[in-house]
């Protein structure tokens, strides 16, 4: 099936089957940063921008995203950075695997969320699994990054 | 699940009728899609019948069935209704990126026993409005489904006053509940719902008969409503948890729930 997508501003056409899931068809075409961890909605390394709105592309059909905007951790750059220089003067973090869909969602949290508390912030990111960092000082570096301007 | 065809339709008679094909079968947000050992030739997706808004009228919230559960719990007026139960039992649902796919017409329609929407819905005296049948009770439709293959168009909800309490418990906060409990006391009227037994939702009547026939609370009348919950509700074993353990949870979460609807003040 004939399946557009605008992806990090970009309309790209792409052929895919109908029970295809949006990190596989991201994947096949190159957008690497979309990791494929549980396949099953739990860990959130999949995580990308729907309509400016975080979902986990694990469990999302590409037909789905027919005339969507989907947007990957390569689109938010500058933010990204911020987040990543505040991870590592947190030390939060080590592997890396888990920071593209973990920065996506940060980002969608910070436009959606006025002042959150730190319970906020937890509820909001039970879905972005780290087995590395044990979450406390990732959970500064956000904190921190949610009070930059 | 394998999907051999995929369409959208704009119109609700075409979807009811390719939903009338052998083997076809409803996408809603398509969330749960992965856990379920089917192949359907005709995948119909319900995101191009406009059912995605939620009205509020003085009586009722009309949810719309391709509603997704994150637009129910940061709703200013449902997400906060009776003490934000609903918004409490969506909060504990995996994590946003799946809230914003997975949709309350999904959750209902799929009478899915990990829900933990289905309980509160169940305790608020949730109606479910079909395309061809009209309106059911969601009780009368957890306990058995439609015998015809139909539409689910929207959730409705009456505006109640009251208090309402929802507890779940899991291994994980990422896990599908081990056994979860909602109950609402309207006036002195009280509902008392349990899921994930591990099988879909179901009213404790007899609970609720005992609970309501008595004027005043106490709390032996509390513990002994507990009790009856447990002998009354049907309880099976999975991964998450044995029959036994479900049994002795669901006697502790039905007496504090109980307990707090019961002695703090009504809204």
């Amino acid at each position: 099936m004939k399946t557009q997508i605008k992806i990090n501003g970009k309309i790209r056409t792409f052929e895919v089957e109908p029970d295809e899931y949006l990190v596989d068809t991201l994947r096949k075409h190159h957008y690497y940063s979309v990791k494929k961890g549980c396949d099953t909605s739990s860990c959130g390394v999949c995580t990308v921008l729907l309509d400016g709105k975080p979902i986990a592309s694990c469990s999302y059909l590409s037909v789905k995203a027919n005339g969507h905007a989907v947007t990957t951790v390569e689109a938010i750059e500058e933010e990204a950075t911020i987040l990543a220089k505040l991870f590592g003067k947190e030390g939060a973090d080590q592997c890396g695997f888990c920071n593209p869909g973990l920065a996506l969602t940060v980002y969608a949290m910070k436009k959606e969320l006025n002042n959150p508390t730190d319970e906020d912030i937890r509820t909001y990111l039970v879905g972005n699994l780290c087995r590395c960092s044990g979450y406390v000082s990732q959970h500064r570096a956000i904190k921190a990054y949610m009070e930059v301007i | 699940m394998k999907i051999k065809t995929y369409t959208m339709p704009t119109d609700l008679e075409e979807a009811y009728q390719l939903l009338q094909e052998k083997d076809a079968g409803i996408i809603a947000g398509g969330a749960w899609l992965k856990l379920l050992p089917k192949t359907l030739t005709q995948g119909i997706d319900l995101s191009g019948l406009k059912l995605d808004t939620i009205n509020e009228t003085e009586e009722n919230y009309t949810i719309g069935s391709m509603v997704t559960l994150r637009q129910i719990e940061t709703h200013t007026s449902l997400g906060t209704y009776m003490d934000g139960v609903l918004q409490e039992a969506i909060s504990h649902i995996m994590g946003v990126p799946i809230r914003n796919i997975a949709t309350i017409g999904g959750t209902v329609a799929g009478r899915f026993g990990f829900s933990d929407l289905l309980t509160p819905l169940l305790a608020l005296k949730a109606n479910l409005v079909f395309y061809k049948k009209g309106q059911v009770t969601l009780e009368s439709y957890l306990k058995e489904a439609l015998k015809e293959k139909d539409i689910l168009l929207q959730i409705i909800i009456k505006k109640e006053y009251g208090k309402a309490h929802y507890t779940t418990v899991k291994k994980t906060a990422n896990d599908f509940p081990i056994l979860n409990v909602s109950i609402t006391k309207i006036g002195t009227h009280f509902r008392v719902a349990v899921g994930a037994r591990p099988s879909a939702a179901v009213l404790a009547t007899k609970t609720m008969a005992y609970l309501n026939e008595n004027k005043t609370l106490s709390d032996d009348i509390i513990e002994k409503a507990a009790k009856i919950a447990v002998e009354e509700i049907s309880f099976g074993s999975n991964a998450r948890g044995s029959k036994a353990y479900r049994t002795q949870l669901c006697k502790v979460l039905v007496e504090r729930g109980i307990k707090e609807v019961a002695y703090e003040n009504t809204n």
